[in-house]
């Protein structure tokens, strides 16, 4: 039993980082009907930023010229890469994508392949392959509630993503911003033709995806301090599996089947050897998806709509 | 009128060369390998070269720039200048060979023009071990993007399985030779007497083959209920599964990966079933099959209508297109004679799509020259190391926002026009025509 919510714990923070990042795939999805395959390395290069600017802030503080309480030093990190990514994902947007608006959808998902191999390549020429850690801005303490133990880590990370979904999805319901998104989901076409700016829009939903996403890397980087040019891989494509599961273009969708993903996988590694994690969890998905091939919260496929 | 004057012996030439049939260049090129043969060493060394450029001068473009002009001028010397001469001076020759060729029997004229190919290619190739090495990697590379083309290109679906394809193939073949063949400490002696095992090797190859197909019922059968993303995702899916599934299975080595595959996999072998591979998928686009998947990628509901049995098409593409993908594996596992499941995983796929787009999409010549091309491109880039990993996504995104569909799209080619003796017909068919205008 106290395995069990232990696990239960460890998914909670696990599914989060799924599903910070598939909101992005899927707001970018929703709006401009093709999936940023980059995604994961913005992850990364939010990681990164994130490493850079709570690093200079430490050292500040240590060299006595702006001295800032840890917990200052954390929300600052995560507003400061937050923005600095944003603007990473515009450029993305600006340089591989809206050119490709009108190519065929394979051709921009290859590009944001590529992409994605520039920024880790990038990466690794411009810092060298060593490993980065980051520092810690939160002292971890321990808390017990009977028998599960719970560090202020996980809480902190887990309210931090559920705040941020439940801000998006207000963001994308209540604002003009959001509803312009939500038009462009709707119809390419028309939109433009009723004042809507879409190139905005698009450079806006890239922006926010990635600072999701940098916000997803920073939370990483608090619980497991060590960075590398290609952690973005593996967790962007899981969080893209996430985003199709959740039903494409679905917000809510893809934050709930981050979670699962995550407790998917925390519970393969507690009942198997750790080895069978993903090729158990990745059958899951292929069952799944031949079951319901729309995903959970997704329109379901038929020819004529094609036609 | 000075620059008409300048303009005609050019114009001379190029109809001369229009003239030259696909057997005169193929004859120039074996002569180029039999100058380079002859004068090809003293000549790099005078050229300051130390030795024959290996790669037509590619692989030095990095490595050394400084050495590019002269690697230039040994290029035209003992490649382009053979060849040209060659083709020009034994044009009328060839093309009354291609002539009588053709009247024996089209498919002779095309065994005799790829066993002629083959010749130049392997005496070029013979000059050393990395050459040969490249030539097979090239040729399984086009035997790839081809079979990715199916899906991808000429269905119009995003498969990202092709690596698990090529895993499954690989190990299937590896492990059935060693088996039976080798014999190993895991497995035990040899099944079979190993002299039996050039000749049973093939079957190897199509068990390998085979099981891929079966692995690809697994993309093949959501594939009638969804398509698009959600297929991409269950291809994506099936590749990790794949990679997983053999990191796990410790009979074959789990992620430390499996050796000991005997050496059977020469250029010959490499290379006829290349030919295979490349004949079979392009009288596959072309047939009404082929018509087929087109159809099936541009308007499903119409293509029903039409009473294309989508289903079955969609079938028949996935299954054929993963069974050379394995067979592919197969012969790769034997070429480097070492497979490991990391080798089958995203990066590889990145380098597939990379081929198939670059190529060209819905295109038989246009996968032929991606393969080719990327695999040249890539041995040029390899002294930069990393940064080769930089200026190919680069490049390939600059082929996407200028051609989205690749270099050379949609492109097959018919084989037996091909090989037709060029000139020669048709100023005899034009004949009786200036008879009557006289």
């Amino acid at each position: 039993m106290n395995v069990f919510l232990q696990s239960v714990v460890n998914a909670l923070q696990w599914g989060s980082f799924y599903a910070l990042i598939a909101l992005g795939y899927s707001m970018v999805y929703s709006v401009l009907m093709l999936f940023n395959f980059a995604h994961g390395d913005i992850f990364m290069v939010g990681a990164y930023i994130g490493l850079f600017v709570s690093t200079a802030l430490v050292t500040l503080g240590a060299s006595g010229v702006l001295v800032l309480p840890n917990w200052l030093i954390l929300v600052l990190t995560i507003i400061l890469a937050a923005i600095l990514t944003s603007f990473v994902g515009m450029l993305v947007e600006r340089v591989g994508y809206r050119p490709l608006r009108r190519a065929p959808r394979a051709s921009a998902a290859l590009t944001g392949l590529m992409i994605g191999i520039i920024l880790q390549t990038g990466n690794l020429a411009l810092l060298g392959a060593r490993r980065r850690s980051f520092p810690t801005l939160i002292e971890t303490t321990t808390f017990e509630f009977a028998g599960v133990t719970v560090t202020n880590t996980k809480i902190v990370i887990v309210l931090v993503s559920i705040l941020l979904m439940v801000a998006l999805h207000q963001f994308v319901r209540r604002t003009k911003w959001g509803m312009a998104m939500r038009a462009m989901a709707y119809d390419f076409v028309v939109v433009p033709l009723m004042g809507v700016p879409i190139n905005t829009i698009a450079a806006l939903t890239f922006g926010l995806g990635s600072a999701l996403a940098a916000v997803a890397g920073i939370l990483f980087g608090l619980a497991y301090p060590v960075l590398e040019p290609y952690m973005g891989i593996l967790v962007g494509w899981k969080a893209f599996v996430a985003a199709i599961l959740g039903g494409r273009g679905s917000v809510l969708g893809a934050g709930l089947a981050g979670f699962l993903l995550g407790f998917i996988e925390i519970f393969v590694a507690l009942l198997f050897p750790s080895t069978f994690r993903d090729l158990i969890a990745f059958s899951i998905v292929i069952v799944i998806l031949t079951f319901r091939p729309h995903g959970f919260f997704g329109e379901a496929y038929s020819a004529r709509l094609r036609l | 009128m000075a620059r008409n004057q300048a303009k005609r012996p050019l114009a001379g030439l190029r109809s001369a060369l229009a003239e030259v049939p696909l057997l005169g260049w193929l004859l120039g090129m074996v002569a180029a390998v039999i100058v380079e043969y002859l004068v090809g060493a003293p000549l790099a060394r005078a050229l300051g070269l130390g030795r024959v450029p290996l790669l037509f001068g590619v692989d030095l473009l990095f490595k050394s720039p400084l050495l590019v002009p002269s690697a230039l001028a040994y290029m035209v010397l003992v490649y382009v200048l053979p060849v040209g001469s060659v083709a020009l001076v034994t044009r009328p020759l060839a093309n009354r060979a291609a002539e009588k060729l053709m009247a024996l029997s089209p498919v002779v004229s095309v065994l005799v023009h790829v066993a002629v190919f083959y010749g130049g290619l392997h005496s070029w190739a013979l000059l050393n071990d990395y050459r040969v090495l490249v030539v097979k990697l090239t040729l399984l590379a086009v035997m790839l993007t081809l079979s990715l083309n199916l899906v991808n290109g000429y269905m119009g679906e995003f498969s990202c399985s092709h690596p698990g394809f090529m895993a499954l193939g690989a190990y299937t073949s590896s492990v059935l030779t060693v088996l039976l063949f080798v014999g190993s400490e895991r497995f035990g002696p040899a099944l079979l007497p190993s002299a039996l095992g050039p000749f049973l090797f093939p079957l190897a190859l199509i068990v390998g083959g085979l099981v891929a197909s079966l692995g690809a019922l697994t993309v093949a059968i959501p594939s009638f209920r969804t398509r698009g993303d959600y297929l991409a995702i269950i291809s994506l899916a099936f590749m990790l599964v794949v990679k997983s599934l053999i990191e796990n299975l410790e009979v074959v080595g789990g992620a430390r990966g499996f050796m000991g595959q005997p050496d059977w996999a020469g250029l010959t072998t490499v290379f006829i079933w290349a030919v295979a591979c490349v004949a079979m998928i392009n009288s596959f686009v072309r047939s009404t099959m082929g018509k087929a998947l087109n159809a099936v990628r541009d308007g499903e509901g119409a293509a029903e209508a039409m009473t294309v049995d989508t289903r079955r098409t969609k079938m028949v593409t996935f299954l054929f297109a993963a069974f050379w993908a394995g067979v592919a594996g197969g012969l790769y596992a034997h070429v480097m004679r070492y497979v490991n499941p990391g080798g089958f995983g995203l990066q590889k796929l990145a380098e597939l799509l990379a081929m198939v787009y670059l190529g060209g999409l819905n295109s038989v010549v246009g996968s032929a020259a991606g393969g080719v091309g990327f695999m040249l491109f890539s041995e040029a880039l390899r002294p930069l190391e990393i940064y080769k990993w930089i200026i190919i996504p680069v490049l390939l995104i600059l082929v996407m926002i200028f051609r989205p569909t690749g270099l050379i799209a949609f492109r097959e080619f018919d084989m037996v026009s091909l090989v037709r003796p060029k000139g020669a017909p048709t100023r005899r068919r034009g004949v009786p025509h200036v008879a009557a205008q006289d």
